[in-house]
C-alpha cells in the first residue's frame, strides 16, 4: 500500500518535470542535429508559464470540459501505471483521455482542428492493437497484467521472449509521441504542419494544460519501455531506465531523420508490424510458455 | 410459475386486444402504456421473486399444451408455405416442408415416449433476459406510439394494429423461449419470434421490405432447420428433449453432447446475425425504427446469443463445436466492425456494431469459460440499454431533421440538444471506458487471451481498435458546436422523450450498479453452472475503479459540462473567417460556406470486401465445425450397428 501511494505521488510530482526536461533535451539534440545552437533546456517550462499568462479566451464554451477530461484521464491512467494497477486498465483510461482531447477539438467545428482530430483518430486506429498486444504478451509472459507483479519479478527480464513486440512497441511510439515521419494529427515542425493541427483552436491555458499533459503521457509511455528490463533486481532497474532513455531520443532521431508520411502508410504500416512482429510473438509465447 | 407463466401469456393476450378491440389511437396509447406498465412490473416481480437461490424447475404435464403448440406450428407451416409460393420464396416453403414435419414426426413416434420431467425452469440467466425484455421491450413499445404516428403520416392504409400485435407477441415468445426447458418448446417460441420479424420487417409492404423480410425468414429458418435435426439427434441418442438433461450429460460426455449443441449453436448462430447471416439483420433496417430497436436490443438476436450462452459449458477449447462457434463470433466481430467503418447511414453503423458486438458474445459462449461467460452476459445486458437507446435517439432524429446519415447531424448538438446529448452517452456507453461495455469487453479479452487461441486475440485486439474509430468520428460530429444552428426539438413526442431519459438513467443505473448485478446475479449463475469459478473474472478492485471513474465522469460533466465563462471567439479560418464561423472570404472577396466530412475510407474497408472476407471464413469454419460433428455421429452409430 505505501509502495502504491509513494508511486502516485511521486508520478504526479515528478513526471511533469521529466518530461518537460525531456522536451528541453529533444529541441537541444534537434538544434544540434541540425547545426543549430537552439533553445536553453528549460525552454519548454518558460514557454508553458507564458502560455498561463496569456488572455483567456476559447472558441466554445465547451472545450474547457473536453480539455479537463484529457487531462485528468491522461494524469490518472499514469497514476494508475506508477501505482502498480492493472494495465488493461492504464490503457483504457487512457483511451478516454484520447477521446476527449480529439473531441475537444472537434467541438469547435473548425477545419484545421477537425483535420486533426481525424488524424489524431486514425493514429489510434493504428496503434491500438499493438498497444493491446504488448499489454497481453506482458501477461504471458508475467503471468500477471499489474505492473506491480511485473515490477517484483520473479521471472527473467521480458525483453529476450518479447523482443518482437519491443520492436512493434518503439514503432508505435512515433505515432504516439507524434513524431515524424508518423507526426499526422499535429506536429512541432513548423516545416510540416497545416496551421497546429488538433491544436489549433487552444488558446492560452489551455493549450498549457495540453502541454504538460503531454509530458504526463510521454513519462508512463516510456515507463512500458522500462517494463521490458524490470525484473525486480537493480540491474533491471537500470537498464531499464537508461534505455527508456535511450528509446525517447531515438525517437527524436527518427524525428529528424524523416518528413512526415502519408497516413495510409502510417495506418497500413502499424498494422502490419502489429500482425507481423505482435501477434508472432504472442503466439510463440502461446507455443514456449 | 404463475408469474412466468402470466408473462408469456398476457403480452399475446394485449396483442390480441390491441389486434382486435384497441385499434383507435386513443385506445391504443392507454393499452400499451397500461400493458408495458404490468409486464415491467411483472418481471420486476420475477426478479424478487426469483433473487434468492437457484432458481427453480417446474414440473406439470404438459402434454396438452405439446399438442396445442403442434396445431399452431402445422398451421404456421401452411401459412409459409403459401406465401413461399406466393411471392415465389421457393427456398422458405421448402425449409417450413422439411423441418416442421420432421419435428411432427419425431414428437409423434420417438418424442412421444420420452418422458419430460421440467417443462419450464427459470434461473438468474433467465431472470436477467427476462428484465431485459420486460423493461427495454416494453419502453420501445411506448416509444412506437409516438412514432408510428409520424411516421403514419407517410403511409397510405393504417396497419398500426397488426404492428403492435406482432410486437407484443414477441415479448410473449422471448419470455417463453428464455424460460422452456423442453427443447420442443423451446424451438416453438423460437419458430414464433422468427416469424414475428418476418412479419415487423415486412411491415411496410414495399418490394424491398418485402424482399428483406423474406430474407430474414428464410435464414432464420435455415436456423430452424438446424435446431430441428439438433432435438431430433438429442432426443434420438440421448432420449431426452431437455435442456438442463443435455447440459448435464455435457458435463460427463463432452465430445458426444458437442454433436446436437453444433446444431442449436448453429440455430443460435442464423438468429444472432452472424457472418455470413448478417444480411437479414441489416436488411431489417428497412421496417420503422422500433422495429430495429426491439430486434437488435432486447429480442431476437438476443435469442441467439443466449442460446449461445446456454450451451457454453459444452462448448470451449476441447472440440470442434466451440472451436467453429468461438470462430465465427470472433471473425464476425472483426469484420463487421470494419464494415462499419465505411458506412454514412446511422442505421447501418448500429447494425453493424450489433453484429460485432453479437459476434462478441457468441465468441464468449465458444470459449465458454466462467470468465467468458460474465463477459458474454454483461455484454448482453449493457448491449440491450445502449442499443435501443441509440435506435430509439437516431430514429426521432430521422423525423426531425429529416436524414439518417451521419453527415446530415452537422450541428445537432444545437438543433436538437436534448437528443444530442442522449446520444453522446450511448454512444460513451458503448465503447469507453468506465460505461459498461467496455467493462464486458475487458472481460472478453482477458478470457480471449485465457483460452490460448491466438487467432481470436487477434480477432479481438483488431476489431477494438476499429471499434474506437467509427464510435468516436461520430461522437466528433455530434459534438461539434457549428454557430447559428436553430433548434428543432420542440415537436418530440413525449412517449419519445420519456423513453430517451428512462435509457440513458438505465443507462446509468447499470454502469454504477454492475458489480453489484455481478455479485447477485452473475456469480450465482456461474457457480451453479460451471462448479466454481476458478478465477477469469475482473477483480473487484478493478470494478470499483470503474464505478469510481464514471462517478467522476458524472460530476465533472454535472459541474463543468458547457459552464465555460471565457469570452468566446472566432475559430481560425487562415484569417478569412466572416464572423459567423460558418463562411470564409474567398477570391474576391466572395463568402464561401464550409463543410467538413468525416471519413470512411472507403479503400481499406469497403462493406463489400469486408463481407465476403468474414462469409467465406465463417463457411469455412461451419463446415469444418459441422462436417466433423456429424462425421463423429455417423462413425458413432456406425460403430454401435
Amino acid at each position: 500500500m505505501v509502495k502504491i501511494i509513494i508511486g502516485v505521488i511521486a508520478y504526479l510530482v515528478l513526471a511533469p518535470f521529466v518530461g518537460g526536461l525531456l522536451a528541453g533535451l529533444e529541441r537541444k539534440l534537434s538544434a544540434k542535429m541540425q547545426r543549430r545552437v537552439g533553445p536553453p533546456v528549460l525552454q519548454p517550462f518558460y514557454d508553458v508559464a507564458k502560455l498561463f499568462e496569456k488572455e483567456k479566451m476559447t472558441p466554445t464554451k465547451y472545450q474547457d470540459y473536453y480539455i479537463m477530461g484529457f487531462v485528468l484521464f491522461v494524469v490518472a491512467s499514469g497514476a494508475i501505471f506508477f501505482g502498480g494497477g492493472d494495465m488493461l486498465l492504464v490503457i483504457f483510461a487512457l483511451t478516454i483521455g484520447t477521446a476527449c482531447l480529439i473531441l475537444a477539438s472537434y467541438s469547435s467545428n473548425s477545419p484545421y482542428a477537425e483535420i486533426g482530430a481525424e488524424r489524431e483518430l486514425l493514429a489510434m486506429m493504428a496503434y491500438e492493437p499493438m498497444v493491446l498486444i504488448t499489454v497481453i504478451g506482458f501477461y504471458m509472459y508475467c503471468g500477471s497484467f499489474n505492473v506491480g507483479d511485473i515490477l517484483a519479478g520473479g521471472h527473467k527480464m521480458a525483453i529476450l521472449p518479447m523482443i518482437g513486440i519491443f520492436i512493434g512497441w518503439m514503432f508505435i511510439l512515433t505515432l504516439k509521441f507524434r513524431k515524424s515521419p508518423f507526426d499526422l494529427s499535429m506536429s512541432h515542425h513548423a516545416h510540416q504542419e497545416l496551421v497546429r493541427g488538433m491544436t489549433t483552436e487552444f488558446v492560452g491555458r489551455t493549450m498549457g494544460f495540453v502541454e504538460i499533459s503531454h509530458w504526463y503521457e510521454n513519462v508512463f509511455l516510456l515507463g512500458f519501455v522500462f517494463l521490458f528490463f524490470a525484473n525486480g533486481t537493480p540491474l533491471g532497474w537500470v537498464i531499464g531506465v537508461v534505455v527508456a532513455i535511450i528509446a525517447y531520443f531515438f525517437e527524436v532521431f527518427i524525428d529528424n531523420c524523416f518528413a512526415r508520411m502519408k497516413w495510409q502508410f502510417a495506418f497500413k504500416s502499424s498494422w502490419i508490424v502489429a500482425v507481423v512482429v505482435g501477434m508472432i510473438n504472442i503466439f510463440v509465447l502461446y507455443i514456449c510458455f | 410459475m404463475g408469474t412466468i407463466l402470466f408473462l408469456i401469456l398476457f403480452p399475446m393476450v394485449t396483442a390480441f386486444v390491441l389486434l382486435v378491440i384497441a385499434k383507435n389511437d386513443a385506445s391504443r396509447d392507454i393499452v400499451v402504456k397500461l400493458a408495458a406498465a404490468v409486464i415491467a412490473v411483472a418481471a420486476i416481480v420475477v426478479a424478487v421473486q426469483f433473487a434468492a437461490g437457484d432458481g427453480q424447475k417446474f414440473s406439470f404435464d404438459g402434454e396438452i399444451v405439446n399438442y396445442i403448440m403442434m396445431g399452431i406450428e402445422a398451421l404456421l407451416c401452411i401459412y409459409i408455405v403459401i406465401i413461399g409460393i406466393k411471392h415465389k420464396k421457393w427456398l422458405a416453403s421448402l425449409f417450413a416442408i422439411i423441418q416442421t414435419p420432421l419435428v411432427m414426426w419425431f414428437e409423434l413416434t420417438k418424442g412421444h415416449h420420452i418422458e419430460v420431467e421440467h417443462p419450464l425452469y427459470i434461473d438468474k440467466l433467465s431472470v436477467i433476459m427476462i428484465l431485459i425484455i420486460g423493461i427495454i421491450g416494453t419502453l420501445i413499445a411506448v416509444y412506437a406510439i409516438g412514432y408510428m404516428k409520424d411516421f403514419q403520416h407517410h403511409a397510405k392504409d393504417d396497419r398500426r394494429p397488426w404492428f403492435f400485435f406482432v410486437m407484443f407477441l414477441f415479448l410473449g415468445a422471448m419470455v417463453g423461449l428464455v424460460t422452456s426447458n423442453n427443447m420442443i418448446w423451446m424451438y416453438f417460441f423460437w419458430e414464433i419470434t422468427s416469424l414475428s420479424s418476418f412479419w415487423l420487417i415486412g411491415y411496410t409492404k414495399t418490394a424491398e421490405a418485402t424482399n428483406n423480410a423474406f430474407r430474414a425468414l428464410i435464414m432464420n429458418l435455415l436456423g430452424g432447420l438446424g435446431f430441428a435435426i439438433g432435438i431430433v439427434i438429442l432426443g434420438t441418442v440421448f432420449n431426452t428433449v431437455e435442456l438442463d438433461t443435455m447440459l448435464m450429460y455435457g458435463s460427463l460426455y463432452g465430445d458426444l453432447v458437442a454433436i446436437p449443441a453444433v446444431f442449436f449453436a448453429f440455430a443460435g448462430i442464423t438468429k444472432a446475425a452472424q457472418m455470413p447471416f448478417n444480411s437479414w439483420l441489416l436488411g431489417a433496417m428497412v421496417a420503422p425504427t422500433p422495429t430495429s430497436a426491439l430486434l437488435h436490443s432486447s429480442t431476437m438476436v438476443k435469442a441467439g446469443v443466449f442460446m449461445i450462452i446456454k450451451l457454453a459449458p459444452v462448448l470451449g477449447m476441447s472440440n470442434f463445436a466451440g472451436i467453429m462457434v468461438m470462430m465465427v463470433g470472433g471473425i464476425t466481430f472483426l469484420f463487421a466492425s470494419c464494415a462499419a467503418i465505411s458506412q454514412v447511414n446511422a442505421k447501418r453503423v448500429l447494425a453493424y456494431s450489433t453484429i460485432a458486438n453479437l459476434g462478441l458474445i457468441v465468441a464468449c459462449g465458444g470459449v465458454g469459460s466462467p470468465g467468458a461467460v460474465w463477459a458474454g452476459i454483461m455484454l448482453i445486458i449493457f448491449h440491450a440499454i445502449t442499443k435501443s437507446l441509440l435506435f430509439l435517439c437516431v430514429g426521432t432524429a430521422e423525423h426531425h431533421i429529416g436524414s439518417r446519415m451521419i453527415e446530415d447531424m452537422d450541428g445537432l448538438f444545437d438543433r436538437m440538444p436534448r437528443l444530442a446529448k442522449c446520444m453522446l452517452i450511448g454512444i460513451a456507453g458503448m465503447f469507453l471506458a468506465p460505461f459498461g461495455m467496455l467493462v464486458s469487453k475487458w472481460a472478453c479479452m482477458v478470457s480471449f487471451v485465457d483460452s490460448r487461441n491466438v487467432l481470436l486475440v487477434g480477432c479481438i485486439v483488431f476489431g477494438s481498435a476499429v471499434t474506437a474509430f467509427y464510435w468516436l468520428k461520430w461522437m466528433g460530429k455530434l459534438t461539434a458546436v457549428v454557430a447559428g444552428a436553430e433548434s428543432v426539438e420542440h415537436d418530440v413526442h413525449k412517449e419519445e422523450t420519456f423513453v430517451h431519459i428512462s435509457l440513458v438513467i438505465l443507462v446509468i443505473i447499470a454502469c454504477l450498479g454492475f458489480p453489484f448485478v455481478s455479485q447477485t446475479m452473475l456469480v450465482p449463475y456461474l457457480e451453479l453452472t460451471f462448479g466454481g469459478l476458478a478465477g477469469g473474472l475482473l477483480s473487484h478492485g478493478n470494478m470499483i475503479i470503474m464505478v469510481i471513474m464514471l462517478a467522476v465522469i458524472i460530476i465533472m460533466t454535472a459541474m463543468f459540462y458547457g459552464k465555460s465563462n471565457k469570452p468566446i471567439v472566432d475559430i481560425y479560418l487562415a484569417g478569412a473567417n466572416t464572423g459567423d464561423n460558418r463562411h470564409y472570404y474567398g477570391s474576391m472577396q466572395k463568402e464561401v460556406e464550409f463543410s467538413l466530412r468525416n471519413w470512411h475510407m472507403e479503400d481499406h474497408f469497403n462493406e463489400h470486401r469486408m463481407n465476403v472476407i468474414g462469409d467465406v471464413l465463417n463457411i469455412a469454419m461451419m463446415v469444418i465445425g459441422i462436417g466433423i460433428m456429424v462425421a463423429t455421429l455417423v462413425s458413432l452409430l456406425g460403430g454401435v450397428a
